[in-house]
């Protein structure tokens, strides 16, 4: 067997005495897309946030690309191949849409400060690379219109888009979308989800979603896990996942 | 041809700097140098406090290195004698040009920066602005109390009359291209990106500390410039010449000008060196019942800096430069981002909660 993308063994987070996750472990191979469910508080954040350095964890550890990434920061993370969105959109909210990609592309390809201060011609070659770099991922997005925009002017589920973005500029291995399709209406949820697909098929990313937006889930999700209280209670196909006598217990409550 | 561009803004500055030095009195020649010194300053002081969004408030503990340092390295050998004697012999028969004493300052202040910027940066906000002041309290009393190199209290005067017209508005373009090119670049959009959400940033791949740090040290280092600069002007500095005060005066340019934006740094500072200036022939002109009205022009100054802070709060120019505002009188390319119209219904306010 391949040797997995992502390996997580015995993790566990407490805030102030408070487990948000514990023992959480987790064999993600490449190209795999897998959904992470559960109630509010169930610590799906969490989890992203402590694979991403963003909350180092308590215990555990984190093994990416045969790499240890347990303590490492959240901008070495992301330059090792891990990029995610977050569940309450975090733009840079007044530089134009073109910028916030251009950040994004930053991560690998930076120009030498004497470069920058001097002019080199290096400088103006690493310049026309990211833009143009930029522009081809707008359009990939449909958001090529929008470039010259300010990012915070974007309408919601355009901003949603442009998160993704910005998280696959810098080219990622593993994609984490924290509830991407949170407060969009039937025919945007429609279209992320084939987004998602596409990107899993077409860009070969291995991927990790959350989402309480269970037609997404179920609909392109090849394995699911559901948490509850921190702790993994299921794992499995969307199928048995919808059979699961304790996910259903965890979502509606013990039947009387 | 297009790239020569940019020299005609150049040419004509030195041209009117060079053109003012034959032709003005001291006293004008004088409001002109500090103009630029002040340029020098804010402009810096905005790579911090407007691009990485670090609000410092250190800027005259930079200038103070600057500018001993550059006393310290030009003053005559003869004069040293007299005013230094307790200064260690390879620097008592040390005298150098004053460009090359500049770049040393400049140096000095940003190694200290570097050395500084690492365990102050990883403050944030109020606490940073606390912590840099006390950079600035930590610069002044070493300055006043290390006799053999400041001469203490007393300060070093005497200092060669380097400061010339043609050497501030120089090092001033110098500054203002600098950080015009960090700003324009990789670096300067970590930077922003730094100020707008760190976290975010972060998780982006924008070496958080690094961005920081590096817009730290590179004001640290033209402020720097401006304090020798400065001390060439006056030709005498004492430890209180780099205080509280120009610190104040310098984020208030920096505040009204519009934080992120170059050219609102240069127009702040031009505003805020000229107008006390021009105000305060009134306090003489005007006066009721033979009383001068001495002090006005800072109760003025004061009352436009609230207006502007009230009706502008993102100051004169907000983040926008001069070649857009040409852009929107239609010369030259827009490059700001536009708004999308009619946003509407659902814009990022919509969220949920969970």
């Amino acid at each position: 067997m391949a040797v997995p993308l992502l390996q997580v063994h015995d993790l566990a987070k407490s805030f102030r005495g408070v487990q948000a996750l514990q023992d959480y472990r987790l064999e993600l191979g490449h190209r795999e897309l897998i959904g992470v469910i559960g109630p509010n508080g169930a610590g799906k954040t969490t989890l992203f946030n402590v694979l991403t350095g963003v909350a180092p964890a308590t215990r555990g550890r984190i093994v990416f690309n045969g790499q240890d990434i347990t303590r490492a920061t959240p901008d070495a993370i992301c330059r090792a191949g891990i990029a995610r969105t977050f569940q309450n959109i975090r733009l840079f909210r007044r530089l134009s849409v073109l910028d916030n990609v251009r950040i994004g592309l930053q991560a690998h390809g930076r120009n030498r400060l004497h470069e920058v201060v001097l002019r080199l011609p290096g400088f103006a070659t690493q310049e026309r690379r990211l833009e143009q770099q930029a522009r081809e991922l707008l359009d990939m997005l449909d958001l090529a219109e929008y470039a010259g925009v300010q990012a915070d002017t974007l309408p919601y589920g355009l901003q949603r888009r442009l998160e993704i973005a910005i998280a696959l500029a810098t080219r990622p291995k593993l994609l984490l979308l924290d509830e991407p399709a949170a407060g969009m209406n039937p025919a945007e949820a429609e279209a992320l989800m084939r987004l998602i697909a596409r990107l899993h098929g077409e860009h070969e990313l291995t991927i990790i979603l959350i989402e309480h937006n269970m037609r997404v889930v179920m609909g392109v999700c090849q394995r699911i896990q559901v948490l509850n209280y921190g702790r993994l209670i299921a794992e499995g196909s969307p199928e048995a996942i919808q059979q699961d006598p304790r996910v259903l217990e965890a979502y509606l409550g013990v039947a009387a | 041809m297009k790239r020569l561009v940019p020299l005609i803004p150049i040419a004509v500055v030195m041209g009117l700097a060079g053109l003012a030095q034959s032709a003005l009195n001291d006293y004008y020649q004088r409001i002109l140098a500090v103009i630029a010194i002040n340029v020098i300053l804010a402009v810096s002081l905005n790579l911090t406090n407007g691009y990485s969004g670090d609000f410092s408030l250190g800027h005259a503990a930079f200038m103070a290195i600057g500018a001993y340092t550059s006393a310290i390295l030009t003053l005559p050998v003869r004069m040293k004698a007299v005013v230094l004697p307790d200064l260690p012999p390879w620097l008592g028969q040390v005298e150098l040009p004053f460009a090359v004493a500049v770049v040393i300052g400049s140096g000095l202040a940003a190694l200290v920066a570097f050395i500084v910027g690492i365990p102050v940066l990883r403050l944030r906000g109020h606490y940073l602005a606390v912590a840099t002041l006390g950079l600035m309290v930590i610069v002044q009393v070493i300055a006043l109390n290390w006799q053999p190199f400041t001469r203490g209290a007393r300060g070093i005067n005497g200092l060669p009359p380097f400061t010339t017209l043609l050497w501030a508005y120089g090092w001033m373009l110098v500054t203002i291209a600098v950080i015009w090119r960090i700003v324009h670049s990789s670096f300067g959009r970590a930077m922003m990106a730094v100020r707008e959400d760190e976290l975010a940033a972060a998780c982006r791949g924008v070496p958080i500390f690094r961005t920081r740090l590096l817009a730290f040290v590179c004001g640290a280092l033209f402020a720097s410039i401006a304090g020798a600069l400065w001390a060439h002007l006056i030709t005498a500095i004492t430890p209180s010449s780099f205080s509280f005060l120009i610190t104040f005066n310098v984020v208030a340019m920096v505040v009204i000008g519009g934080s992120g934006s170059i050219t609102g740094s240069v127009i702040g500072a031009v505003l805020m060196t000229l107008l006390p200036e021009l105000l305060r022939r009134f306090e003489t002109a005007l006066a009721i019942g033979g009383q001068p009205l001495y002090g006005l022009s800072q109760i003025v100054v004061a009352l436009m800096m609230l207006g502007v802070m009230l009706f502008r709060p993102q100051g004169l120019m907000g983040r926008r430069e001069l070649p857009e505002v040409l852009a929107a009188m239609g010369i030259g390319v827009p490059t700001r981002p536009s708004r999308v119209e009619a946003a509407g219904e659902k814009t990022a306010q919509a969220q949920t909660p969970g």
